[in-house]
């Protein structure tokens, strides 16, 4: 990715994250989330993994962010009022703040500032030998293909890892999420006089 | 640079000369189509006015009177008053239009507009971005569409405008799902997300709903014709649901002029009014498009003609891409109006019926779909006896899933004390 779109993307996301806890209308704090979210999705896309960046927009942006827009329209949430500013929280916030800042300018010191390297075709076609020879994958398959062509397969990878290593815990986590879906319309249902 | 250059140019050819323009015809088709339906002329009259500058008769285009008129209602459009109302949350207010046009615009990035063209040498796609991951993007983009309506609702801060977004929040929200699960079994039997490849899949091998060409070992006639069912289920479930996501009729709920006056766009004048109805024939045009592409083949001929086509140039000038692009906005045209048939000849679902046909019968019936064509689709690679079983299970759960449905419909009697 080119930095100046690491840079473009990078503000969007940190711009709405800032704009999350310093607007005071409620609806006004869940597009700033939304804007993070595109930033991130940016981000993501920017390091070639298409597939993770859309899913962020799809899940976060466009099912779970309207759910909470939808939710604070109709609860009619007021902006919240001003509320008076003790000192210690304040300055107890601000020293943890400082530090986290030294500490991650410290890190950020030592790491070499260089620009997300492109896909490398060379490597790629390694991968593709290493997985063929670990009989993951097959040698004329869809992935073998298009990692030997340049490309990265994202979806097709994801799904393979999904579907052949974490294939148990795949189906744990569907009947989890069933169960508390079950689970939130049982509650929710009004009992019968 | 020269790369920067081409996306550049095939953005502005594309998306503001291809699908742009589409959306004022597609506004004059529907005044036109509708009118011949209700038996009426309508807008047949207005031409280029050359009487005004001398001459002796007005122009009309290509001989059809009335084909300038989205001209004429986009000029009324941007002359009117803007009139925001004292008592909308401005910024909001301002923001909610922009947004649902240009999720739509956006998601036309990723169509397939034809074939390969070939100048001095280079070789392009008529595809702005040649992404792995097409209808995924399509949808992510265009589910952000519903923020522009769901905000214009809650902006303009009175009571219809609401009413009209929270409907159109949930209805999109609920038919998102179906649209989703319902292209499952597309993406299982070509195996690809990338649109590009899916349409050329098509060209050689046959389109997904007329499967007549192309056969070979990996394409047998026999494996075509039976995927050709559950092609039919998603087809439907799916054209069904753009429907639904397009906010058009039997679907208009968030908008329907008898109960909500306009629904979210009645607080709105002028050239903001104007962009929510560009939204809507922009997402239209677009679905248009995605359904043409996945199931009808997208720019493909169809019947081993497209190699042809194809290799069709003079000179160094490969102009077979135009021919494709020219048969694919031929096929997009003919699904609009085929939407505007539609808008002109159903009523209106009520509210509930809406969304119980999205939650209780798409959403199974998609599922179930998913799960028939994955059987069908994996049932070369399996023995006889592994394929009965699934075939046995799939039945068992389509009964199940029937008999909950019908089940959860009988209320239980009220008890009184």
């Amino acid at each position: 990715m080119p930095s100046y779109l690491f840079w473009l993307f990078s503000i969007v996301m940190l711009g709405g994250g800032v704009a999350v806890i310093a607007l005071r209308n409620p609806v006004s704090s869940a597009l700033a989330v939304v804007t993070c979210f595109i930033g991130l999705a940016g981000l993501f896309v920017g390091l070639s993994a298409f597939f993770v960046g859309v899913i962020q927009i799809l899940v976060y942006t466009g099912a779970v962010m309207v759910l909470f827009i939808f939710i604070i329209m109709l609860l009619d949430l007021k902006a919240g009022a001003k509320r008076a500013k003790p000192v210690v929280p304040i300055v107890a916030a601000l020293t943890l703040a400082i530090a986290f800042i030294a500490q991650l300018a410290g890190v950020l010191s030592h790491t070499p500032d260089t620009a997300a390297p492109a896909l490398d075709p060379a490597a790629l076609a390694q991968a593709s030998s290493e997985l063929v020879d670990a009989g993951t994958i097959a040698a004329t398959g869809k992935i073998a293909t298009a990692l030997n062509a340049g490309s990265l397969p994202d979806v097709h990878l994801i799904g393979r890892a999904l579907f052949t290593d974490y294939n148990l815990p795949l189906q744990i986590i569907g009947v989890l999420l069933l169960v508390a879906t079950v689970g939130a319309v049982t509650l929710s249902k009004k009992t019968q006089e | 640079m020269l790369d920067l250059l081409i996306i550049l140019i095939k953005i502005i050819a594309l998306t503001f000369c291809v699908v742009l323009p589409l959306v004022p015809v597609s506004v004059f088709f529907e005044r036109r189509f509708c009118a011949i339906i209700q038996d009426r002329v309508g807008p047949n009259r207005v031409g280029i006015p050359l009487t005004l500058f001398g001459f002796k008769k007005d122009c009309s285009i290509l001989g059809i009177g009335g084909l300038v008129q989205p001209v004429a209602d986009g000029i009324k459009l941007f002359l009117k008053e803007d009139f925001t109302p004292k008592h909308v949350r401005k910024a909001f207010y301002w923001l909610a239009p922009a947004l649902t046009v240009a999720p739509a615009l956006i998601t036309a990035c990723v169509i397939p507009f034809g074939s390969d063209i070939s100048l001095f040498g280079y070789t392009e796609k008529l595809v702005i971005a040649n992404i792995d991951i097409g209808p995924l993007f399509i949808f992510s983009v265009a589910s952000l569409t519903v923020y522009g309506i769901a905000i214009a609702g809650w902006a303009s801060n009175s009571k219809f405008p609401f009413l009209g977004g929270i409907r159109s929040t949930a209805q999109m929200i609920s038919y998102e799902i179906a649209l989703g699960l319902s292209i499952i079994p597309v993406l299982l039997y070509f195996g690809e997300l990338n649109l590009s490849t899916i349409v050329q899949q098509q060209a050689e091998h046959g389109w997904l709903l007329l499967p007549l060409w192309g056969h070979d070992a990996t394409h047998t006639l026999v494996s075509k014709l039976l995927f050709w069912f559950p092609a039919v289920v998603s087809f439907l479930i799916f054209t069904i649901s753009i429907f639904a996501e397009t906010n058009r009729m039997p679907f208009d709920l968030p908008e329907c002029e008898t109960e909500l006056v306009g629904g979210y766009h009645t607080e709105y004048s002028s050239m903001k009014f104007a962009m929510f109805f560009m939204g809507e024939y922009a997402a239209m045009v677009i679905g248009s498009a995605l359904i043409v592409t996945i199931f009808l083949g997208g720019w493909s001929l169809g019947f081993g003609t497209d190699v042809w086509i194809s290799q069709l140039r003079i000179g160094d000038f490969g102009y077979g891409g135009f021919i494709h692009l020219a048969i694919f906005l031929a096929k997009v045209v003919a699904f609009i109006l085929f939407f505007i048939l539609v808008r002109w000849t159903i009523p209106r679902f009520r509210y509930d019926q809406l969304m119980k046909l999205g939650w209780v019968i798409f959403f199974e019936a998609a599922l179930i779909n998913v799960f028939l064509a994955a059987l069908i689709v994996a049932a070369p690679d399996l023995t006889a006896a592994i394929t009965a079983i699934g075939a046995v299970l799939l039945i068992i759960v389509t009964a199940t899933i029937i008999w909950v449905a019908r089940v959860s419909e009988v209320k239980p009697p009220i008890l009184r004390a």
